[in-house]
């Protein structure tokens, strides 16, 4: 066939019709950007990644806040010197200080006077209650060398010979339940992160069947012009990636986002009451860059999950329009 | 290029709608597919473009028994056939031109190596200045020419056509039926199924005749 000028045009339009600067390029893509699946899949996943972020970033500073308790916590040793009938607490308190000043491995000792005692309590007795009617107790702190093995059974020997109404603690029980604490709340996290990550493949395999069935007509039609299934796939494929990533771009920036703000309001409430006693609950309430990158990385995991759920539907759906 | 031996196409477990068909479509041969409504003209045009498989007999097409074909191989052989079907199926977010290059563009050729013929071909079938439209702007004249013209733009081998003057006033069909005429003196087979006695007197092919459910052939 020859389709040269000369033959003219099949149809003549007339001269009326003014003509279009025709860029005639391939511009659209294959697959339409902008639909109402399209725009529903991008939500979902986004809300998805949201939430997969906010329970990471939540286990991130849960780990975070219970290592740095487990770290101080670990390396104190409390001693209790208790009021005994005959004997003197000072002296006591003093002997025992002495004893651990002197024992291999302990960096810092640090006995509570009588009013510092106190102070310990005023926040159950109050104020200006007098502690000489008391039966209370002495603390005494000593800081131990990271990484120091440290034989517990003797030193607790060598203070009860010094002070027989002394006790030894090395908070190993709070650790152990500190542990387990922070252990199932990880496991927890885990666990929503998983149940969350399987709603995100059902909910996209779900919008990717919508967007399937609005789009049939354009499978129909690659069809007619020869395109083979593995094309028509990819084509769908990269509509459904670069969805997909939208969404955990939007989700994992917005979960973000909530954790800066948090950090920033943790910073402004600094050395308030309410402040403080947030700092000692979570720490700096802070995720570091490294859990940012975390977030970051799920973002995009989440968005490579939608794009593979995409996948296994677009061929199951290809079949059937076979 | 194209033979059927005692095909038969039903759907599900209805009853047979199309029985017993033997023929045999030369290359570079014109037929006119007719019958009336209900005959299986569309069903015939599906067989022969692969979108349906026989539920008994023997299709070959180009050479290959189709029984014997995966999904991929069967893409390959359309990639010889167009196709213009009733309802045009244009892809409406696509300009005209981007229609018309699309089979070039699954192919995965440049745009740089197809365009002039493109734009040629949309001269050519009267599209020359609709080129930027989209097809819901496009009258059912227009939209018809775009789905011929994406049809017969990588020069198949078989050219099937269902009804391609139902929706155009008698001067555009005789004019679409010249550009059949055209592409089949290149070298394309056509077939075009229509009811459209008029059309079909005007030019001298054979004719295929569905009725109920058998084909006669009339040299």
């Amino acid at each position: 066939m020859s389709r040269t000028d000369e033959r003219g045009v099949l149809v003549d339009l007339g001269q009326e019709r003014p003509p279009l600067p025709a860029r005639a390029r391939n511009l659209s893509p294959i697959v339409p950007r902008a639909s109402i699946h399209g725009r529903a899949l991008v939500a979902v996943v986004a809300i998805m990644t949201f939430l997969a972020s906010m329970t990471t970033g939540t286990v991130l500073l849960v780990s975070a806040s219970a290592a740095e308790w487990q770290s101080d916590v670990a390396s104190e040793i409390t001693i209790q010197v208790r009021p005994q009938t005959g004997r003197d607490l000072d002296r006591d308190t003093a002997a025992v200080t002495e004893a651990m000043r002197a024992q291999a491995g302990i960096v810092e000792v640090k006995p509570f006077t009588k009013d510092e005692s106190g102070k310990l309590l005023e926040p159950w007795l109050g104020t200006g209650l007098s502690m000489d009617d008391l039966p209370v107790p002495r603390m005494i702190i000593a800081r131990v060398q990271p990484g120091t093995p440290l034989d517990l059974g003797a030193l607790r020997a060598r203070v009860t010979q010094v002070a027989p109404s002394a006790s030894v603690d090395d908070h190993r029980a709070w650790i152990e339940r500190m542990r387990s604490m922070t252990n199932a709340t990880v496991l927890a996290g885990l666990g929503i992160l998983a149940l969350v990550i399987i709603a995100t493949i059902i909910s996209v395999s779900f919008a990717t069947r919508g967007a399937m069935a609005a789009n049939r007509p354009i499978v129909e039609v690659l069809h007619f012009v020869g395109a083979g299934d593995r094309y028509i796939a990819n084509r769908f494929l990269r509509h459904f990636l670069r969805l997909g990533l939208e969404g955990g771009v939007i989700g994992g920036g917005a979960a973000m986002l909530v954790f800066g703000f948090s950090e920033s309001i943790a910073g402004w409430f600094s050395g308030t009451p309410v402040g403080d006693q947030f700092a000692a609950l979570l720490g700096t309430f802070s995720l570091r860059p490294s859990g940012y990158v975390v977030l970051a990385v799920q973002a995009v995991l989440i968005g490579a999950i939608t794009a593979v759920a995409s996948r296994q539907t677009l061929f199951a759906t290809l079949n059937d329009v076979d | 290029m194209v033979r059927f031996e005692n095909v038969g196409l039903r759907y599900g477990l209805g009853p047979e709608v199309l029985r017993d068909l033997n023929f045999q479509i030369p290359a570079h041969s014109f037929q006119f597919l007719t019958g009336p409504s209900g005959a299986g003209k569309t069903s015939l045009l599906r067989l022969l473009f692969l979108s349906h498989r026989p539920t008994r007999g023997l299709v070959n097409l180009f050479g290959h028994d189709i029984s014997q074909l995966g999904k991929d191989e069967i893409a390959d052989l359309r990639k010889r056939i167009g196709i213009v079907l009733q309802d045009f199926r244009l892809l409406d977010h696509m300009t005209t031109y981007e229609n018309v290059a699309l089979p070039f563009r699954v192919m995965g050729r440049s745009e740089s190596s197809y365009r002039k013929e493109v734009i040629d071909l949309l001269k050519w079938v009267g599209l020359g200045e609709r080129m930027d439209a989209l097809p819901p702007i496009l009258s059912g004249g227009e939209k018809q020419r775009a789905a011929i013209a994406r049809a017969v733009i990588s020069r198949p081998q078989l050219l099937l056509a269902d009804e391609p003057t139902g929706s155009v006033d008698p001067t555009l069909g005789r004019r679409l039926l010249r550009l059949f005429i055209e592409l089949n003196k290149s070298g394309t087979a056509v077939i075009i199924a229509t009811h459209d006695i008029a059309l079909m007197d005007q030019y001298e092919a054979r004719r295929f005749v569905l009725h109920q459910g058998r084909l006669h052939v009339y040299e």
